[in-house]
């Protein structure tokens, strides 16, 4: 299990309070989001077979999950029969030293990559620069993060927390360039200038991969901006570092994942860049491919039978756009390369429950998620699942219960019972009685005060329903 | 709009009358037992009825969950049919208990589940000679559960549009969550009320006089929200709503 780089081991609620008060952020989120969800919602409604789409990409990816030893072992020998080069890594560390020492063994010292968020898992740009390699993102939104020194907060949009005048601003200061405008064109112009000359000077490319089609042994990444293209045409070396979750079986079964994935993520009916390429062709593009399949903690996601429909996902982000707790609080607060509401699943199951035990909680659980997900991933369903984990793992690890533990436990047993359960009631409706003031609790005490912060707590009612039931002299 | 049962109307229904009746807020199980006795079904309510465990199970103790499920199980198969006035709790008898119980249990849960409705849902199915008026504007916002897990959306709407008067003005986004969450509320309050402070600006823009559900969970919440930050937002739950355009009963 890997350490993600550059966040803050801070559980969700501390910083989702600090995010909730930059208005800034929330100006730019919400527009960003409410934006591509109307773009999203059109183009999802002009197919009229959309829900068999969604549980055709579900059945495929269980199917891959199911025989996943067999599909990669059949990846492995089609892109070695290519002429690619298939590497294993069980963890980030192995993968960032395979691809560290590919480059470094070519004797060069940058590298062009491909927005990838499994190399952002592994940390590689901060492991290649450990050995001594400059990786330069192309992807635009990838280019700002990196430039300012910042962490992606969404998995397609990594810099949606960043406004037009903030992006001039970080380029003023960052890029070759003297006067520029917050005009879109002009921002593009100016990024374009500068990864221009990084596409014609790097000789190895990185990518992540979209799919693997196992019986061809093709490798397809999906893009908008065309520097994916440039970044794996270009250069002589490609590396490829896939999660051993985006195996599909033919590619027949693309027919399915490129219709789900561009109305899902960017609300396109297609996506501009469409890059495929199976092992090495003479004399035209890369001469060396390297596949990395990496695991870092999918196995053991794919042992949990509830937790295992996670790896379904396509990345597409559609649960963060529509997430209303996403929305208020941005990526950052997920404290991870995944945000949001696949974030809150993904996030606690690669790093451990440990790790990242508030993310689970991070949800209402209102289920919009679940709605969009074209791969029909279950979120509130896994999220339920895990926080009976973190409640296990709490209890595995504290010599005495916690008051949480204590109380639901309580709970329990109060309500097993009618007798307990209205002498409960008595005893609470007394309790609110003694901190209410003309009618009304501005603040309730113990670890029931967070419901107090800008909302009063509701008083018990002077007649329980019980009491006007009995008094009425209704039937039992 | 969800058919349950055979169609025909119940002599007699148990009212579910949730948890959140007892300790919080009366008034919709109130309301309900007196539109369903004006509808002409008997109502009794289970005494030793309790919880349904959804909190519990929401919040990461699934066993505590499944052995309130297997009693809420018990008591509530002897019936002929059962109401509830929240689309959460109902929605935990149909969509949780039979993910979270095994075997019998399981079968008997479902079987219940057949003749276990939402209020609304009830009063849609049964209700259409019920005379009701009542001059208002209200916004329905839509409990995510009920939603979503009830998969309940149209039920509410018909119950509305029955009386007469009323006027239904939809928010841009009635299906977007409050942001109660059950023990989310408490854990990330500042989140909770923000989100809730975005429904209330909704439900104020459409004009409504008041913001209407079928979850004393979500009013509370925002009734508190409203409270507290000085708005003027009036909620009332789906069935105080209809309670109140019930025609006296000389005129019925």
């Amino acid at each position: 299990m890997s350490a993600e780089v550059g966040f803050r081991p801070e559980p969700f609620p501390v910083a989702a309070r600090t995010a909730l008060a930059d208005a800034q952020l929330r100006r730019n989120l919400g527009k960003a989001t409410t934006t591509i969800r109307a773009k999203r919602a059109q183009v999802v409604g002009e197919l009229d077979d959309w829900e068999a789409l969604r549980e055709a990409g579900r059945a495929l990816k269980e199917r891959v999950l199911r025989h996943l030893d067999d599909y990669l072992e059949q990846l492995e020998e089609s892109v070695t029969q290519a002429g690619g080069h298939v590497h294993w890594a069980r963890d980030a560390a192995e993968a960032n030293r395979i691809v560290a020492e590919i480059v470094t063994g070519h004797g060069e010292r940058e590298v062009v990559k491909v927005k990838s968020l499994t190399t952002d898992e592994t940390g590689l740009n901060e492991a290649l620069a450990a050995a001594g390699v400059s990786a330069w993102e192309t992807d635009l939104a990838e280019l700002i993060v990196q430039l300012g020194r910042d962490a992606s907060s969404h998995i397609l949009v990594p810099a949606i927390h960043k406004s037009r005048a903030e992006i001039r601003e970080l380029f003023l200061r960052t890029l070759d360039v003297d006067e520029l405008t917050d005009e879109p064109t002009e921002l593009a112009g100016a990024a374009r200038a500068h990864l221009r000359r990084k596409f014609l000077s790097a000789r190895v490319g990185v990518s992540g991969v979209n799919f693997a089609l196992a019986d061809s042994g093709t490798v397809c990444v999906v893009e908008s901006e065309g520097n994916g293209r440039m970044c794996v045409t270009l250069p002589d070396v490609l590396v490829s570092v896939m999660g051993i979750e985006k195996v599909v079986p033919t590619w027949r079964d693309l027919e399915v994942f490129l219709q789900l994935l561009p109305r899902s993520s960017t609300g396109e009916r297609m996506n501009p860049y469409t890059s495929f390429w199976t092992g090495v062709a003479d004399g035209d593009g890369p001469q060396e491919f390297h596949l990395v399949l990496l695991d870092n903690g999918r196995t053991d996601v794919l042992a949990d039978r509830i937790g295992r429909q996670t790896l379904n996902c396509i990345r597409c982000s559609a649960c963060l756009n529509v997430c209303p707790v996403y929305e208020r609080t941005g990526g950052h607060a997920y404290r991870s390369v995944y945000p949001g509401p696949i974030g809150a699943i993904l996030t606690p199951q690669l790093q451990g429950i440990d790790r990242a035990g508030s993310l689970p909680f991070a949800s209402t659980l209102c289920g919009a998620c679940y709605e969009v997900c074209p791969v029909k991933i279950d979120i509130p369903e896994v999220l339920v699942h895990l926080r009976a984990r973190v409640v296990e793992h709490a209890a595995g690890t504290r010599p005495v219960p916690g008051p949480e533990a204590l109380s639901m436990r309580a709970l329990g047993w109060v309500f097993a019972d009618r007798r307990r359960y209205e002498a409960a009631q008595r005893a609470a409706r007394a309790g609110s009685v003694t901190i209410s003031r003309h009618g009304r609790i501005r603040r309730l005490p113990g670890p029931l005060a967070a419901w107090t912060e800008g909302r009063d707590a509701p008083t018990v009612a002077r007649q329980s329903f019980r009491q006007w039931w009995a008094a009425r002299g209704g039937a039992r | 709009m969800a058919q349950r049962g055979d169609g025909r109307r119940p002599t007699s229904v148990a009212l579910f009358a949730t948890c959140v009746a007892d300790f919080a807020s009366p008034g919709p199980a109130r309301a309900a037992v007196e539109v369903l006795e004006r509808l002409g079904v008997r109502v009794v309510v289970p005494a030793a009825q309790t919880c349904c465990g959804q909190p519990a199970l929401n919040s990461g103790y699934p066993r505590e969950a499944r052995s309130l499920a297997r009693r809420w199980v018990r008591l509530f198969e002897p019936y002929e049919a059962v109401v509830g006035p929240s689309g959460s709790c109902v929605a935990t008898v149909h969509h949780h208990y039979p993910r979270i119980l095994t075997g019998p249990w399981r079968d008997r849960a479902r079987a219940v589940a057949e003749r276990t409705w939402e209020f609304t849902q009830f009063v849609a199915a049964f209700g259409g000679d019920l005379p009701l008026r009542l001059d208002t504007t209200v916004t329905y916002h839509d409990s995510c559960h009920m939603l979503r897990s009830l998969g309940e959306a149209e039920a509410p709407r018909a119950v509305l549009s029955r009386i007469d008067g009323l006027r239904l003005v939809e928010m841009a986004d009635p299906d977007t969550c409050c942001g109660f969450g059950g023990t989310f509320s408490a854990k990330l309050g500042e989140v909770s009320g923000a989100m809730g402070g975005a429904k209330l600006r909704q439900a104020a823009d459409t004009g409504a006089r008041e913001l209407v559900s079928a979850d004393s969970g979500c009013l509370l919440h925002l009734q508190a929200r409203a409270d507290a930050t000085g708005g003027s937002a009036r909620t009332r739950h789906i069935a105080e709503l209809v309670r109140d355009a019930m025609q006296p009963e000389a005129s019925a």
